[in-house]
């Protein structure tokens, strides 16, 4: 653990401060190996090279191409030492310690051996120091420093790479970071992180010897490359060479913040490091649990938009949605909104108003929102956006193993043997998960992809899938039950663990259910379009592994039959033993950086927090004595059900803090007249996004670098957010819902997020152990965290399941009502794409816009030749919904009949056709089976003339009428 | 003459051979033999190593094979003129080619069947004794091969000179579920051509070496690495593996024995470096041709990470024998701890250029003037370079040392690969040690600082001496460049860089401007 105690984050490791670097990886040995370093004896595990063990003993080597993020390469030669008995010099680095070896770091050979080193280094580098933006924060310069050169006795005049004649151009075309090739020391570092750390295999060196040069794929620009903009090879590059625009731009950094990306549900941990007010870089903590160092594009880039012209700063209220915005102080905004959500309930009931928590804001934001509507609505109509996305997770994970969460931390991954990923795209959706999974991947373990289409880990670099079963949309629970069809039949359930481990009469009506014919990979292949064959080989590997996880996400929950399949993976891995240890598990890759939180929050309507009933009396009992209250018993609105209401008039008033509702649920005409019958909507963003546009009432919102905080990962992990700006809008979300809950009458006093948690501990038996002290210290806690586990839970249902014995529940599969037919003979599925983030209210605000600044329909080359449809037209999807326009990308991706698309952009529409089917248990949208119809046409649809004219309408509403589109 | 009566000639398909007119001598043997109506059988077999000879044609009579060379085409009418197909008399005629002495006098084990036999025969070559050890190791248990080579004292060939049985120990002791053999022919020092014309004269030999490597250590599959600029040995290496394949000694349960063994020739690219083992090996494995350090050692983690012999083509090829004839056998050439024979390469500046094969021991004054007959200029031999372009330069004055892997260590020097080059007094040993710093900028695989930077700046430091604007540290180079390329470096290759340049200042100081006491 790397630690400072220069600043007051609390967590250690401050990006200004110079993390301590050992060098090299932690040996994977479990044998201690005792050594001596220059008289100092230390034990470090067998694999550990002599230099982390000097490190360790508190003895710096200098080095160059090592660093603890990747391999030993032993390429710079300047770690050199001598050990007794052995000749010459090798490099610490990559020599591994051995029992009872004499190092000596320090002889005037070895000073000598460093310093000519250093020289032939300096030999071929600018001398430009001063005016570097590496000055400060550059290993050669400090190793320079280390070895004592003091004179370059060649000269500078000898061939080189920095002189005005030989210096290759500034490669600036990444946005976000620039290449300077004359200032490269070719140690391999990015090129090596780019293969170890990221697995993406971008960059390389071309040419040998003193031509050898770092090179983007095949000597392309780095935009042009396959790079995906990760930022490890910035993170690792010991001079100037790749670094950030924004530390070019404002300099190194005065202090550092540790804090938690907001964007995906992997949770990553950063060192913000700031100058006053200004973020000058993001850099990925080392020592965070979730992503150890790496980051994705999004997160360690793309937070420009939290400074972006369009914030809104001031809250605004208007009656009629066709009014001008009239900008207001704080306590008008509050006392308006509570004034009118008061007169609604006195005019249309109790019931008549609701609220929408944020999966983006904290869990103490979340909590006080939820508290909001529970205490001063006085009802239970508060849900969150994982109605729309990982609602059947929550349900069929606690139908079967008792718990509505993953059971794995990422970490787990590396001692899985076979990993299968189904309806997710980790590499677009979760990429710092990805990296670690790819890497897990090129070491040994085998990959089974179950998706309708051919995403990037079917096949990309050193990974290679053994089965994708290409299956249709819409017929998961088919393919779940033929695979177990397959585990039950060939006699390969864990007999041992189901014995043990859970409820015998459900898994015997299970058993005897799953081996019906219907069940049978023979006649499943009809329904999916996979062969039985493939089927039954990709079940016999998955069950017959050592360890074997499954991965999941939207593509699983975002059907009719959403917890089935949920349920039916709980099924297969209780069937195989695969549960309750490392290496295996049932995983939702969970989509929003809170969305695990803000469920665990209470953000349900039929569940106080801790997925606890309403309708229990006890729990409710302990609420309302603490809250002072009188919880209802009854169940409140769903989203859906809220929207429906106010379709039908009866519900009137809304407070939705942080969802777009307007573009990110299905059948957006039916959510638009849902919001045009609301007589009051309370909307709290940062952005004036499509819901805004409905609303009456804007309550800026602050972003996550502009408050304190937690926010909980799909691992569970608890980590901290920590303010490292002012709010924009002089208030921090949770401040806002106090505002509002006391001009509502409802008194709600914190001082710090800090107490808010305490609360949340003192109501949730799985918190009941978190403190902000006990976050401060661990850096970050998985719940459950209780007397049972004080540092928390990475593993679930080590020895026994939540509910006790684990439960098979039937699953039998029910088609979607979703039918393709003569006039909608295409399917249509969604999905994601690296570069932007969900409905794209932040990336597309950023540079991320530079690699995908608009939407696409993918579709197969088949399909489109029938319909005249070449790459780059302009086509209209219709569906039994509605009707929109993308631009057609000819693409082998996905099989004949089948389209697909991403939905970051507003005007794409990709909602007005989705349709109103949903998850039978939970309400979530069946978004990734429309049937619809493509034709060529460059016509703006009607939805989308209609959509720009409403834009227009709404912007010209706007105080000073501040664009909300940006330009592209 | 005898219309029906056959004739059988050997004309060397040897890439040496060939670049001197052999194809052309060939098709006019032929063209010939038809006009005359002769019938003839034309077998081209390996070189015999005498390159001065070349194309060395022989001819099968009762006596034993005559030799005729150099034949041109022109030459060929007046051959058959002179009866040469029953030895006739010739102002080319050499007499019996077993008894010309730069060839009777040598010692050929690894060289035995090379320009003898009918290189792609298999039963040419177990008519002369191949196969033989195979069989032998087929009955042996893996340990009892490995013991037979480490008895014979082999030590690799490639230029380490590391113990070989002690190599393929440490390959047998590591456990693994897959091991790998791994030929290096990526013969890439200046004036040397051994493995070449071993696989285009002999390539059973070569596999057979290889098979027996994979029943000592436990590997079922093998790849030979070879230079793409040996475009005759590709073509013939792939024909012995597939005739190879055909009769049982590959692929599955070769001669009935239950076990396996499969065998792949693999281009390089070019790069001097990936005759290197471990940037051969990452080469093989499809990337970049850059060296790995070590540990791990290949032995323990080679190819794919999985344990792998990697020896030269000469070292394999020596351990057919080795089988056949017993360690001891082989033991006794050679001395001291240089055991068998070493295969030379004289070449330069040098009046009999060509391979000897000779037992440990000779001086490398017999080795220049008893076989090479001195320079082809006429001058005396001012020095040579032996070992490669990263050897040492041994002066005249060295001459009398045996060629033996320690006493060439003691002063200096590199055996190496067995490669000799010769130079007269006429060479400028700045320009010679100029180029070989050259060669280590060209050939650098550009990893490790000490090589890609240390070696540009080398050619410079020896370019202002030259210019006369150094002289103060010239000896030891700027800042200890020569010492810090020895002991900085990351590889086998970048250590030997600053060699050829520490030697000839050491021993032609007049020749950079400098005294001999400077």
């Amino acid at each position: 653990m790397s630690t400072c105690s220069s600043c007051a984050c609390g967590a250690g490791g401050c990006g200004t401060n110079k993390l301590v670097d050992l060098g090299t990886p932690r040996g994977r040995g479990t044998e201690m190996i005792s050594v001596s370093v220059d008289g100092v004896p230390v034990s470090v595990p067998a694999g550990t090279s002599v230099m982390r063990a000097a490190a360790e003993a508190g003895i710096k080597i200098p080095k160059l191409c090592a660093t603890d993020q990747l391999q030993a390469f032993g390429s710079c030669r300047l770690c050199v030492v001598q050990i007794e008995g052995r000749r010459g010099y090798p490099a610490s680095c990559t020599t591994p310690v051995e029992s009872g070896m004499k190092i000596v770091t320090q002889t005037p050979r070895l000073a000598d051996l460093r310093r000519n080193v250093m020289e032939l280094y300096i030999s071929d580098h600018p001398l430009d120091c001063l005016t570097c933006t590496a000055n400060g924060n550059c290993e050669l310069q400090d190793m320079a420093g280390v070895v004592g050169l003091r004179e370059v006795r060649y000269g500078m005049a000898g061939e080189n790479h920095f002189d005005a004649e030989h210096a290759e151009p500034i490669d600036e075309s990444n946005p976000y970071f620039s290449f300077e090739p004359s200032k490269c020391i070719v140690c391999s570092r990015c090129v090596r992180a780019c293969e170890e750390v990221q697995g993406t295999f971008a960059l390389t060196i071309s040419g040998r010897g003193f031509n050898s040069k770092v090179s983007a794929s095949a000597n392309e620009s780095f935009l042009d490359s396959e790079c995906v903009s990760c930022g490890a090879c910035v993170n690792v590059c010991p001079t100037a060479t790749l670094s950030e625009k924004s530390l070019i731009e404002f300099g190194q950094a005065e202090r550092s913040v540790v804090t938690t990306c907001a964007y995906c549900g992997v949770g990553c941990s950063f060192h913000a490091e700031i100058k006053g007010q200004q973020v000058v870089r993001m850099v990925p903590n080392k020592d965070g649990g979730a992503n150890e160092g790496h980051a994705c594009v999004k997160g360690r880039f793309a937070w420009g938009y939290a400074t972006h012209p369009d914030r809104l700063r001031r809250p605004m209220i208007r009656k009629h949605i066709e009014d001008p915005w009239q900008e207001v102080t704080w306590d008008e905004a509050f006392q308006y909104a509570a004034s009118e959500i008061r007169r609604i309930q006195e005019k249309y009931g109790r019931k008549s108003v609701g609220g929408i928590t944020s999966s983006r804001c904290t869990n103490e934001e979340t909590w006080l929102v939820q508290k909001l509507i529970r205490t001063a609505f006085n009802n239970n109509n508060v849900d969150t956006c994982a109605r729309v996305c990982h609602s059947p997770t929550g349900y069929g994970l606690k139908q079967t193993l008792g718990e509505s969460a993953g059971t794995q931390d990422f970490l787990s991954v590396e001692d899985a043997d076979v990993v299968v990923v189904m309806g997710a795209n980790p590499t677009e959706g979760h990429p710092v998960f990805a990296s670690r999974l790819k890497r897990r991947l090129r070491e040994e373990a085998e990959l089974i992809v179950i998706d309708p289409r051919a995403i990037d880990l079917v096949r990309s670099p050193h990974i290679e899938a053994r089965y994708h079963l290409q299956l249709r949309p819409g017929t998961n629970v088919a393919m779940i039950n033929a695979l177990a069809h397959t585990v039950v039949e060939e006699g390969l359930v864990d007999e041992e663990f189901v014995r043990n481990r859970c409820e015998q009469p459900a898994f015997q009506e299970w058993r005897e259910f799953i081996l019906r014919p219907e069940n049978s990979p023979e006649q499943v292949a009809e329904i999916t379009g996979v062969s039985a064959a493939d089927i039954r080989a990709a079940a016999r590997l998955y069950a017959t592994a050592r360890n074997a996880a499954v991965y999941y996400g939207l593509g699983v929950t975002e059907h009719s039959q959403g917890s089935t399949t949920v349920m039916g993976i709980a099924n297969l891995a209780m069937a195989t033993g695969n549960i309750g240890r490392r290496g295996v598990g049932v995983n939702p890759l969970r989509g929003q950086n809170n969305v695990q939180g803000s469920c665990d929050m209470g953000s349900y309507p039929h569940e106080l927090p801790g997925y606890r009933s309403v309708k229990d009396e006890a729990t409710r009992r302990q609420f309302n004595e603490f809250w002072n209250t009188e919880i209802d018993p009854e169940p409140g609105f769903r989203i859906p059900h809220m929207l429906n209401a106010a379709v039908d008039g009866i519900f009137k008033g809304m407070y939705i803090q942080g969802e777009d509702v307007a573009q990110s649920d299905p059948n957006t005409q039916h959510v638009q007249e849902a919001f045009r019958n609301l007589e009051c909507l309370i909307v709290q963003d940062i952005f004036f996004n499509e819901t805004c546009k409905f609303a009456h009432v804007i309550f800026p919102g602050a972003s996550f670098l502009e408050k304190d905080g937690t926010f909980t990962n799909a691992e569970r992990r608890i980590s901290r957010i920590r303010k490292v700006m002012e709010p924009i809008p002089g208030l921090a979300d949770w401040e806002v819902t106090m505002g509002f809950a006391n001009a509502l009458g409802e008194p709600m006093h914190y001082n710090h997020p800090s107490e808010i948690m305490q609360e949340i501990a003192a109501l949730t038996p799985t918190f009941a152990g978190v403190t902000y002290e006990k976050l401060d210290r661990l850096g970050s806690v998985q719940w459950p965290c209780n007397d049972e586990n004080p540092a928390g839970s990475p593993v679930m249902h080590v020895h026994e399941f939540t509910r006790g014995l684990g439960k098979f529940i039937l699953t039998e599969f029910v088609p979607t009502k979703e039918k393709v037919s003569r006039k909608f003979p295409l399917i249509l599925t969604t999905g994601r794409i690296l570069t932007q983030y969900n409905v794209g209210a932040q990336t597309r605000r950023t540079e991320n816009v530079a690699w995908h600044h608009e939407d696409r329909l993918e579709i197969h080359a088949e399909d489109a030749a029938e319909r005249g449809i070449s790459d780059g037209d302009w086509v209209h999807i219709i569906s039994r919904t509605g009707e929109t326009r993308l631009r057609a990308l000819i693409s082998d991706r996905v099989k004949p009949g089948i389209v697909y698309t991403t939905f970051h952009f507003p005007e794409s529409g990709a909602n007005v056709v989705t349709t109103e089917l949903s998850d039978w248990a939970t309400n979530c949208p069946e978004y990734k089976v429309t049937a619809v119809q493509v034709r060529r046409s460059s016509e703006m649809t009607a939805w989308q003339s209609e959509f720009q004219h409403f834009s227009k309408e709404q912007s010209e509403l706007l105080p000073g009428s501040t664009p909300t589109v940006p330009a592209k | 003459m005898i219309a029906n009566e056959s004739y059988k000639v050997y004309v060397p398909c040897d890439t040496t051979a060939a670049s001197v007119g052999a194809d052309r001598v060939a098709g006019r043997l032929i063209d010939e033999a038809q006009q005359r109506g002769i019938s003839l059988q034309i077998v081209r077999n390996g070189s015999r190593g005498m390159f001065w000879l070349e194309p060395l044609v022989e001819v099968v009579t009762e006596q034993g094979r005559v030799a005729y060379g150099p034949v041109r085409p022109a030459d060929v009418a007046s051959l058959f003129e002179a009866d040469f197909l029953r030895g006739g008399s010739h102002a080319l005629q050499l007499g019996l080619t077993s008894e010309i002495p730069y060839l009777k006098n040598q010692e050929r084990l690894t060289f035995a069947r090379v320009g003898l036999i009918d290189p792609l025969s298999i039963s040419d070559y177990e008519a002369y004794g191949g196969f033989v050890g195979l069989r032998k190791a087929i009955d042996m248990p893996p340990n009892g091969i490995v013991a037979a080579v480490k008895g014979s004292g082999l030590r690799g060939r490639g230029g380490a000179a590391f113990p070989t049985g002690i190599k393929w120990q440490t390959v047998l002791d590591t456990a693994a579920d897959q091991k790998y053999i791994v030929c290096n022919a990526d013969e890439g020092d200046s004036g040397t051509f051994a493995d070449r014309m071993l696989m285009e004269g002999d390539p059973y030999c070569l596999i057979e070496g290889m098979i027996i490597a994979g029943l000592g250590v436990g590997a079922t599959i093998g790849y030979i690495y070879l230079r793409s600029e040996y475009p005759r040995c590709w073509t013939i290496l792939n024909e012995a593996i597939a005739y190879a394949r055909a009769a049982n000694f590959l692929g599955e349960n070769i001669l009935g024995s239950g076990r396996h063994f499969e065998l792949e020739v693999r281009l390089g690219a070019g790069a001097y470096i990936c005759g290197e083992e471990t940037a051969l090996l990452e080469s093989l494995e499809g990337k970049r041709g850059e060296v790995r350090a070590k540990p791990p050692l290949p032995a323990v983690s080679g190819l794919f990470g999985k344990p792998t012999v990697v020896n030269n083509v000469i070292t394999l090829a020596s351990v057919p024998i080795i089988l056949s004839c017993g360690p001891e056998f082989y033991h006794d050439y050679g001395l001291g701890r240089s055991r068998g024979t070493l295969t030379l390469q004289l070449a330069g500046n040098i009046k009999y250029p060509g391979l000897i094969e000779k037992a440990f021991g000779m001086t490398l004054k017999e080795l220049l003037y008893d076989y090479g007959g001195g320079s082809a200029s006429g001058r005396p031999i001012r020095a040579v370079q032996a070992g490669g372009p990263l050897g040492a330069y041994v002066p005249a004055k060295d001459f009398d040392m045996p060629i033996d892997y320690e006493a060439f260590m003691e002063r200096g020097a590199m055996v190496g690969h067995g490669g000799i080059v010769a130079f007269d007094d006429s060479v400028d040993m700045l320009k010679m040690a100029r180029f070989a710093m050259e060669f280590c900028v060209e050939e650098s695989c550009g990893k490790c600082t000490p090589c890609r930077i240390g070696s540009v700046r080398g050619v410079e430091v020896i370019d202002k001496i030259a210019a006369g604007k150094e002289r103060s540290e010239k000896v030891e180079g700027f800042g200890g460049l020569w010492g810090t390329m020895k002991d900085g470096f990351l590889c086998a290759m970048g250590g030997m860089t600053p060699f050829p340049v520490v030697s000839a200042l050491k021993h032609f100081p007049e020749d950079f401007g400098l005294g001999p006491n400077e």
